[in-house]
């Protein structure tokens, strides 16, 4: 069955991208947190359990609210979106976070909403809580941006029918390096596109294309 | 395309004991890995119980054949040990012509050297090869190493379903025709990182764990790793290994609902039980025994209760929890569970739900307290539940029943 | 006590990260959980930790959070209560 990038977002040297349109740019990044935060402020997005995320998690929501709200806005049944991610630090961010919390036993103060935030799949599982999906995901970690094992496990699911369309991308940071890319993908026979998008075959060559800085 | 999947070989190691035989021991003995903390060095020792792994990591380093001055995590001897195991059980070694993955979960992989030696690396060069070993997949390539596997391998880690969804990847990998056998399973070795993790979120019971109690109060943690060997049923005619028992069925859902807790009415429970069940080609009622997630929190018991209260609304299956036995192995738990379902399974065992006393209000039902023996049990599943809501639930059926 | 409501204000905004909250937002007899301030379970124990990091206090059973944390008010007379005790 074909299969077909019908929307993508991009987040990565300041710039933000929704399918090929540059909606936010800013020249110098002081810090993740303030650019992240300027970028929610600017989309008016009024969800206040953002702020609790960590810094993977703030990244991931934001690649898909735009991905889901504004690039795409078609009808999925909850069920039947699945979410393949992928980055190669994994949650290592955080872990540093609690592992600094742990290792001074004058200053012991483990934090509980740190803790919960040092498994890399959290993100998606934030992604799901605020779009109700339900569908099978998984988030893969490996050295470099792997366009073959995305496309993969993708067309696996899709082809099984165990999802109409599936997120599918790469969410990575440490500190204040950070990129993330999402793509929606669906099969030919019934997606759904945004006027003005000319979708993509969805091949490894398209998602070498779309994590590039277009 | 292959279409059944079937267990060969079983590795088990555990605060029960160093194998498989060791563990069926001690759960026909009712008795607990759960005590005080010998190996680990926390500030939490004379606070918290845990079910360790009885020998230190030296001795395991032994055990596992590994030179003790090589960096090894306690989680890779472990793993290395059960993976092992199983592979000799089924002696799949064997059979070069077959295509054998291995497929790990865990979740703290080197973190335990890695707390030992962190304030070494920025000082002392020679530590640094503890470095190398603090991600995940460094357990599961020196796994595979040692059982001489050179073809696909991969680490899963979904917190407290690792296990549980290795299992599950193996089998599609076979049934697309990708693997003829896999060895899959977890490893996880207790660290500083997520004892004081879970301690934060308040969620250890400083007593032993009561699953399924109205009075419980929380988690005891475990340590250890188990795995599985799978084989298709193509590959299993080339092997010629004795079917232990057959994988029937599967099925993982995300819940949606908060990054730890499970919600109220315990959707993703019930979906992962219902899409297992709905791939066995099964009804509610043939389930005879479920081996409950049953950590012991408020949370997880009410939600998985109030779950399987919703899927089975006929006759409710024998329940119980395990843990009071293994401690919550964490990222091993779902293999170390599939496989004391599977002792059961074989044996005609229903394990039982160790220090109940008190009927949750909340439920009708209530967990097996007594061991049954001479049960005649043709279908099990057993159930994982992770953090970010990643739920899901095994399936296993005795050999030769229809 | 008003003086360590306005304090309980600003550390409670800090600790649970309301960036979109102000002081003069939180009326110190609200309840914190539920409607409030849409609260859950990771906030409540990361409240144990503030009262523990800022005041010395020891929370060991969590279930004991819900009377504590019902609004700031109850949490600023259980501080006053239990350094007095100190």
């Amino acid at each position: 069955m074909e299969k077909l990038i019908t929307a993508y977002t991009y987040i990565g040297e300041g710039k933000v991208f929704a399918n090929k349109r540059l909606i936010f740019y800013q020249e110098k990044i002081a810090t993740f947190a303030e650019f992240i935060k300027a970028l929610y402020k600017q989309e008016q997005i009024a969800y206040p359990k953002f702020y609790k995320m960590d810094s993977l998690s703030k990244l991931g929501f934001m690649c898909a609210e735009l991905l889901l709200r504004y690039e795409n806005p078609g009808i999925f049944k909850p069920g039947s979106l699945a979410v393949v991610l992928a980055n190669s630090s994994s949650s290592l961010d955080t872990d540093l976070l609690h592992q600094e919390s742990i290792r001074n036993r004058s200053a012991y103060f483990p934090s509980p909403s740190v803790f919960v935030y040092t498994l890399a799949n959290i993100v998606i599982g934030e992604i799901c809580i605020r779009h109700g999906l339900k569908g099978e995901n998984a988030f893969l970690v490996s050295e470099k941006f792997n366009p073959s094992t995305l496309k993969d496990y993708v067309s696996e699911i899709l082809d099984n029918h165990r999802a109409e369309a599936c997120i599918c991308g790469w969410v990575e940071i440490l500190g204040n390096n950070f990129k993330a890319v999402m793509a929606l993908v669906e099969n030919e026979s019934t997606a759904t596109w945004i006027n003005g998008f000319k979708p993509m075959p969805f091949t490894e060559a398209s998602l070498n294309e779309i994590i590039k800085v277009n | 395309m292959p279409s059944r999947i079937f267990v060969t070989g079983l590795g088990f190691i555990s605060g029960l004991g160093n194998n498989a035989q060791e563990n069926l021991n001690s759960l026909l003995n009712l008795r607990s890995g759960i005590g005080r903390i010998r190996h680990i060095e926390t500030s939490l020792r004379d606070e918290l119980l845990v079910s360790e792994v009885r020998m230190a990591s030296e001795e395991l380093s032994c055990l596992a054949g590994v030179p003790s001055t090589e960096a090894y995590s306690r989680n890779t001897l472990l793993g290395i040990i059960a993976a092992k195991e199983a592979y000799r059980h089924a002696s799949l070694g064997d059979h070069p012509g077959l295509r054998t993955g291995l497929i790990s979960g865990t979740t703290v992989g080197g973190m335990d050297q890695c707390e030992k030696y962190y304030q070494d690396f920025l000082f002392n060069d020679s530590k640094n090869a503890f470095i190398d070993i603090y991600d995940c997949a460094d357990s599961t390539e020196k796994i595979a190493d040692h059982l001489g596997l050179k073809g696909f391998m991969t680490t899963i880690s979904t917190a407290c379903s690792s296990a549980a969804n290795s299992i599950m990847f193996a089998a599609r990998l076979m049934k697309a025709g990708k693997l003829d056998c896999a060895v899959a399973g977890g490893t996880e070795s207790l660290t500083k990182f997520h004892l004081n993790g879970f301690n934060a979120l308040k969620i250890l019971d400083k007593q032993l764990c009561r699953p399924f109690d109205a009075g419980r109060n929380g988690i005891n943690l475990g340590e250890g790793a188990a795995y599985l060997i799978l084989e298709t049923e193509e590959a299993n005619e080339k092997t010629g290994n004795r079917v232990i028992c057959e994988l029937a069925g599967y099925g993982n859902a995300c819940e949606a609902f908060h990054q730890t807790a499970s919600s109220p009415d315990g959707t993703g429970a019930y979906l992962a039980m219902k899409k297992a069940l709905e791939m066995s080609g099964k009804t509610p009622d043939a389930v005879d025994y479920i081996n409950a997630h049953g950590t012991g929190t408020d949370n997880n018991d009410l939600s998985e209760g109030r779950a399987i209260e919703n899927l089975f609304t006929g006759k409710i299956p024998w329940v119980s929890s395990t843990k009071p036995f293994t401690g919550h192995m964490t990222s091993a738990a779902g293999s170390a569970e599939a496989i004391i379902s599977i002792l059961g399974l074989v044996h005609g065992i229903v394990w039982p739900n160790m220090n109940f006393s008190n009927q949750m209000p909340e439920l009708k039902f209530r967990p097996v307290t007594e061991m049954i023996r001479g049960a005649n049990l043709n279908l099990v599943m057993s159930n994982s539940f992770g953090f970010g809501g990643n739920d899901s639930s095994l399936i296993f059926k005795k050999y030769g029943v229809h | 006590m008003d003086e360590l409501i306005n304090k309980l204000k600003k550390e409670v905004i800090t600790q649970l990260n309301l960036e979109d909250i102000s002081e003069d937002d939180i009326n110190p007899d609200s309840p914190l959980f539920g409607e409030g301030l849409g609260l859950d379970s990771i906030d409540a124990l990361e409240l144990i930790v503030l009262l523990e990091k800022n005041y010395g206090i020891k929370i060991e059973d969590p279930k004991d959070g819900k009377k504590i944390f019902h609004s700031i008010r109850t949490m600023a007379e259980y501080i006053t209560e239990h350094q007095k005790k100190a």
